[in-house]
């Protein structure tokens, strides 16, 4: 696995990492809890046919400025600076968890930004039949089965690498937390529902049947809001094995799927 | 030395096996372990324990602010100081909460403490928490990535809207008001009622109180051996400030259960004080650390080891887990002061000169300890070791103590009088 490029834009006068990586048409990822504090195979693999590029949203790893972000609309125009300056306008998006949730406003606030939309378990809506996990009330035993369906893709991505600062690496992380909690706290809820009518791209959700955050059924919730259902422009998939984060439980199977709707 | 008597306010009967069935006593606590009959006999004896103390000479009364908590009954302090208000004449009224960030506008804080101001002739004394996670974060739902910003402004509000004469418009960042104008306004006008801020370890809390001239409290469970680190701390960065070392800059809570002898003491106070520790203290670690509660300066001198010993007293939720629940521990480690009234005057004494606190708020109910147990620790610290400890820093002037209107001015209360019910 071969390191990807790095790259700084600014966002509110705060830097924001841009990682890039592959050849061919530009694809924007926008991670999920916990952010990239690495590199991932899931990003090599699509990274086989795209240029995959992925911006840090502010406060996750390699970015700052969430303490500027007071309200939703304060970060949504975050996102759309960061998605511009890392030339990702018209792309072809995805989001994964809380970046899902703003892969989706970008969608529907921003039509022509956002070309064709992959979502993997994004955040945004709360059922209350159906009440989502909390991410920011859990036992440090229980937290990576939470996120993953095998807790150790977690603790892998969490781990400090060689060479990492042992003060700073645990408060990045941290960092990370704090910044979803700042835009999502306390139920995820961002009223999202009123704006995934106005979604025109082709969308794809994908939802790992392990997921013990939010549950496997609001995918459907969400084909509800973009298109009435399920129907040619917006797609569900259920990967087997996989939870909250499965583009870490299962890269290759949400890689395939996410070329497959993008091709 | 200010001798001050603070109530907690703990549901008394949580079942024995409370800590192997239930998960947390804070937040998520089950409503079936709740009886509000029982409760309205709690209420009525943890008001009169606060007003017996009053009629014996502490020089304060304290009350705090908890929510969805099994060992704190008082989402509201400002409703038992406004009863107690009426009901005490010359002990001052000191309100441990409210937790700033937690109400919309904060001008109501502003408000409800003029009123308990004006009502009981200018006795209170002002406590603005930021409160632990398991109240704002969980069990109130604010943001913790937001709450010290927000609980900043707040106090910046209330404070100007005690002192600003012309009705203002409030232009902040999370709190915007056209209009601000309390009615009532404040007894303590000069320039407004004392504030005191309970706080953890944190260096930024104590930076802030010495800039503001607050008084910095330190409310730990774990009494004067855990807490004398985090008092040094305090100390030593007053003195980097040029803070001169006034022991009424800071307040410190300690248990104390005082009898005729150790043995006596033990006896009436092991089985409240191993209920207070075992089951009151019984919190789910997974309400510990909302991301963004606790600031990245704070954590960056925790993982270096600076302030590791300081953070983790703060923090109750990781302390209980570690912290023991059995008598003999709890004595050694200085949680709960024991013993006869001599042995508990060379103690206080010991705590108020090693931690140089001349605001000592006093534990004597805690747990599920009776109101006559109760009444009995009260009398006897109040007669036979308040007089031997009072003197204490008596040299300092203590300048962040309420200042009530004359005596002779006051309204005269009447005395209480239980209606008789006539027979039909």
């Amino acid at each position: 696995m071969s390191a990807p490029i790095t790259t700084t834009v600014d966002v509110n006068g705060h830097p924001c990492r841009v990682w890039t990586k592959g050849q061919g048409p530009k694809l924007g990822f926008l991670a999920g809890l916990g952010g990239l504090p690495r590199w991932l195979p899931f990003l090599d693999r699509l990274a086989e046919t795209h240029t995959v590029i992925a911006p840090s949203l502010p406060g996750y790893p390699g970015a700052t400025g969430h303490t500027e972000l007071d309200t939703h609309l304060d970060w949504v125009l975050a996102v759309r600076q960061l998605i511009d300056k890392a030339g990702l306008a018209g792309a072809d998006l995805v989001g994964a968890s809380v970046g899902g949730a703003f892969a989706a406003e970008m969608a529907a606030i921003f039509p022509g930004h956002v070309r064709r939309l992959a979502l993997i378990a994004p955040f945004g809506l709360f059922d209350d039949n159906e009440p989502a996990g909390d991410p920011w009330a859990q036992r440090k035993e229980v937290l990576p089965g939470v996120m993953c369906a095998d807790g150790e893709k977690w603790n892998e991505l969490v781990a400090p690498p060689e060479g990492a600062n042992s003060v700073e690496w645990p408060i990045e992380m941290t960092r990370a937390s704090e910044a979803a909690a700042r835009a999502f706290w306390p139920l995820g809820n961002t009223g999202l529902q009123k704006r995934l009518g106005l979604i025109a791209s082709p969308t794809l959700i994908l939802w790992g049947d392990g997921d013990a955050l939010l549950p496997p059924s609001y995918a459907q919730k969400f084909a509800t809001g973009i298109s009435g259902g399920i129907n040619e422009a917006t797609r569900v998939e259920i990967i087997a094995g996989a939870g909250h984060l499965a583009y870490l439980d299962q890269p290759e199977t949400v890689a395939r799927a996410i070329l497959r709707h993008f091709s | 030395m200010k001798l001050m008597w603070f109530h907690l306010m703990p549901y008394t009967e949580l079942p024995e096996d409370f800590n192997k069935k239930h998960p947390s006593v804070w937040v998520d606590i089950h409503s079936s372990l709740f009886d509000p009959k029982r409760a309205h006999h709690m209420y009525n004896d943890f008001m009169d324990e606060l007003e017996y103390a009053a009629e014996l000479g502490y020089d304060a009364v304290c009350v705090n602010e908890h929510h969805s908590n099994g060992y704190g009954l008082m989402p509201s302090p400002n409703l038992i100081a406004s009863s107690l208000a009426r009901r005490t004449t010359d002990t001052a009224l000191c309100v441990m909460g409210n937790s700033l960030a937690l109400y919309n506008p904060p001008t109501r804080v502003a408000e409800e403490f003029a009123m308990i101001d004006c009502i009981s002739g200018g006795r209170r004394i002002a406590g603005f928490p930021v409160g632990s996670p398991m109240d704002p974060c969980y069990a109130y739902g604010q943001n913790p990535s937001l709450l010290r910003e927000r609980y900043l402004e707040a106090h910046d509000l209330v404070k100007k809207a005690w002192t600003e004469k012309d009705t203002f418009a409030f232009n902040g960042r999370y709190n915007q008001q056209r209009y601000v104008n309390i009615w009532p306004r404040p007894i303590q006008n000069d320039p407004h009622p004392p504030i005191w801020i309970p706080g953890g370890g944190s260096i930024e809390t104590w930076r802030w109180c010495a800039e503001m001239d607050y008084v910095y409290c330190y409310l730990s469970y774990y009494g004067y051996k855990a807490g004398l680190a985090t008092m040094q701390g305090f100390w030593n960065e007053m003195e980097k400030l040029g803070k001169d070392r006034n022991p009424y800059r800071a307040g410190f809570l300690q248990f104390v259960g005082v009898a005729e002898s150790r043995q006596q003491a033990l006896d009436l106070y092991s089985e409240p004080a191993e209920y207070f520790y075992g089951r009151c203290l019984h919190i789910d670690p997974k309400f510990a650390t909302p991301p963004g509660y606790v600031t990245e300066a704070t954590q960056r001198s925790g993982i270096q080891g600076m302030m590791q010993k300081a953070a983790n007293v703060a923090n109750p939720a990781t302390k209980a887990a570690l912290k023991a629940t059995n008598m003999k521990d709890i004595v050694d480690g200085g949680y709960v002061l024991i013993g006869s009234p001599d042995e508990v005057v060379e103690q206080i004494r010991h705590v108020g000169t090693s931690l140089n606190v001349g605001n000592l708020m006093l534990l004597l109910q805690y747990g599920n300890m009776s109101k006559d147990t109760t009444k009995y620790n009260t009398r006897l610290f109040a007669e036979k070791v308040m007089p031997k400890v009072k003197d204490l820093f008596a040299d300092w002037e203590h300048k962040w103590w309420p200042k009530p209107m004359a005596k002779s001015q006051r309204a005269a209360i009447p005395a209480f009088r239980p209606q008789t019910v006539a027979a039909e």
